[in-house]
């Protein structure tokens, strides 16, 4: 699979990274990289393999269903740039 | 020219844990703005997600009582998009192995009115929808975009609480059914006590995809209506998006996929302004969270808690009851209703169709009237079964049974019986049957000498009862009733009139 600069712009605008012309360049370069190794994997016959979704072959500990947590928000908001009743004040989103 | 309309819902449930899918920040509604977003809520830096045991075990609950596969491994991906109520950049969800695979729903459709799918057939209907798959994710915080001098708030309390995101296949042909789906689940969560489902807090939402087409031919192009929450509204935007895209079609026009609200105040649906590749959510595998398992044991502790589901409650109902299914799924609308129903029925065994007429009947309008739960009603169980056994054993008519009912009803007159126990209940609705003087009386002698008595102060009416007027039957029942104030035995007085009548 060839990747082209016009999908690492693309990529770069959905993650909300700028990039120079001469950054979208390197990294469509080691993209590509990337991308020739995933090429070769592809080549390894995997028909009777499950898929792993981590890198750890174990499973997930589950917390019980208890409150833990106390009311810090004061704490919090004292590092936040704008608050106001309570709420973290950001620039204004409209759909 | 004819169209078919084709529905799907994918609907979020509101879990009802105490705390967080991923964290034990609190999920209680309505708290002060950011009081219950903690460090993982808020997505401060270096933070980790550890899997709610309680969030889990509902998805499971769920997932049994549709009839599902449980997945023995499941996986949580990350959803990517920016937004400020998001503050991780991601929303932990499930894509490609959710928790709950496919499954199904019985729902009984009635015809609403001014459907115009079902404006033929008028009669009420069962039929299978289909769910496709329900995954466990983390809900967002809010925004609140009023009066912030031009700033956006950011409340992020509701962040990470738990959903079960619920998707059906597009087995829905009409607004009607679609409402039948939305409800028959909405009461299944809260029957199983998965959710709490309350829709003025956006415990219960509902997106509702939209097609339409000429029968025969493949899908349509769709239309997502988002967050509809009442079932009001859910018909009247379906109704309007239908006739819409029929209308445009047929003007020569083309829909296009989009994502559109529903305003209340117009009717109408209207595309929201759709973002720039909004649906490159970009999923992954979450690498903060390792694969849920779930054991056969797990599933099987889980299933020994599910209670007795509605539609087989319904099926019991029928079989072994006697009930019409009509009855039968009016009394399994919620549990409450259904609790109460059994409870009365214990204490008034072979009673089953009386217990459910007077449930549905002086009950659900008296509960309608006053806008009250079942659980508020002021009789109790018992003493409906109790009421119940006096109409069957004859001490009191079934109208003589409603104005007891009225005195159970006002709170005063309902704490003079005291006790819960089926002696005390008795001896107490005996003292009330006597003190309101409503006893039966079933004395042949005084129903006699009452009956003589009206014979002979209307000789002119009996006199064409007996040239064959036999529907003067009637006012004389009325006046023998209104003679011993209702409280002849109805048998009883029928025969004797019938007999003296005669002559």
């Amino acid at each position: 699979m060839s990747i082209t600069n016009t999908d690492v712009r693309k990529v770069a605008r959905l993650a909300r990274l700028a990039m120079s012309e001469t950054e979208i360049e390197t990294a469509r370069a080691q993209l590509a990289g990337i991308f020739d190794l995933i090429a070769e994997m592809q080549a390894v016959d995997t028909r009777n393999i499950a898929p792993m979704s981590h890198a750890q072959d174990v499973s997930q500990r589950l917390r019980e269903d208890v409150v833990t947590a106390t009311n810090q928000r004061e704490l919090f908001q004292s590092i936040a740039p704008q608050v106001e009743a309570g709420l973290y004040l950001v620039p204004q989103v409209i759909e | 020219m004819t169209w078919e309309i084709v529905i799907g819902l994918e609907v979020h449930a509101q879990l009802s844990t105490s705390s967080k899918i991923f964290c034990g920040a609190p999920t209680a509604f309505g708290a002060e703005p950011n009081t219950q977003a903690d460090a993982v809520s808020i997505a401060l830096p270096g933070v980790l997600p550890v899997l709610n045991k309680g969030a889990v075990e509902r998805a499971i609950k769920f997932g049994l009582a549709v009839g599902a596969h449980i997945a023995p491994r499941s996986v949580f991906a990350r959803k990517n998009y920016f937004y400020p109520d998001l503050p991780k950049g991601y929303q932990i969800s499930q894509f490609d192995l959710p928790v709950v695979g496919q499954g199904a729903l019985t729902i009984q459709v009635e015809p609403l009115s001014g459907d115009a799918a079902s404006a033929g057939s008028a009669q009420a209907y069962e039929k299978v929808v289909r769910i496709t798959r329900a995954h466990l994710e983390e809900d967002a915080g809010k925004s609140l975009h009023e009066d912030f001098h031009g700033m956006t708030g950011i409340d992020l309390n509701r962040a990470g609480t738990p959903l079960l995101e619920i998707v059906s296949e597009p087995d829905m042909r009409s607004a009607a059914e679609a409402v039948a789906y939305a409800k028959t689940l909405h009461s299944l969560v809260r029957w199983i006590g998965i959710c709490d489902g309350n829709m003025q807090e956006g415990s219960f939402r509902c997106d509702v995809n939209v097609s339409v087409r000429r029968p025969g031919e493949p899908l349509g192009t769709r239309r997502e209506i988002k967050n509809l929450n009442s079932f009001k509204f859910m018909q009247q935007a379906i109704d309007y998006e239908a006739q819409w895209q029929i209308d445009t079609i047929e003007n020569g026009g083309k829909i296009h996929q989009a994502t559109v609200l529903f305003n209340p105040d117009t009717g109408e649906t209207l595309a929201m302004r759709s973002k720039e590749e909004a649906h490159d959510y970009r999923y992954f595998p979450d690498p903060d969270l390792l694969p849920l398992d779930i054991s056969e044991e797990w599933k099987e502790q889980v299933r020994a808690t599910l209670p007795e589901l509605p539609q087989a409650k319904q099926t019991r109902y029928v079989n072994e009851l006697g009930l019409s299914a009509y009855d039968a799924s009016t009394l399994t609308a919620s549990r409450e209703m259904a609790d109460f129903f059994e409870a009365a029925l214990a204490k008034a065994p072979g009673q089953a169709k009386l217990c459910a007429n007077w449930i549905q009947g002086e009950i659900s309008a008296r509960l309608n009237r006053e806008n009250k739960n079942i659980t508020d009603a002021p009789i109790k169980p018992i003493q409906l079964a109790v009421l119940i056994g006096r109409i069957v054993d004859g001490t009191i008519s079934n109208s003589a049974a409603k104005q007891i009912f009225d005195h159970l009803w006002t709170p005063s007159v309902a704490e003079l019986i005291i006790g819960d126990s089926l002696e005390e209940v008795t001896r107490g609705i005996y003292t009330l049957i006597e003190a309101k003087g409503l006893k039966q009386v079933s004395d042949s002698g005084a129903i006699e000498a009452l009956v003589d008595e009206i014979i002979a102060a209307n000789a002119d009416k009996v006199a064409e009862y007996r040239s064959g007027k036999d529907k003067l039957f009637g006012f004389f029942v009325g006046l023998a009733m209104k003679a011993s104030k209702g409280k002849a035995n109805p048998a009883q007085l029928n025969d004797v009139l019938k007999r003296k009548l005669a002559g």
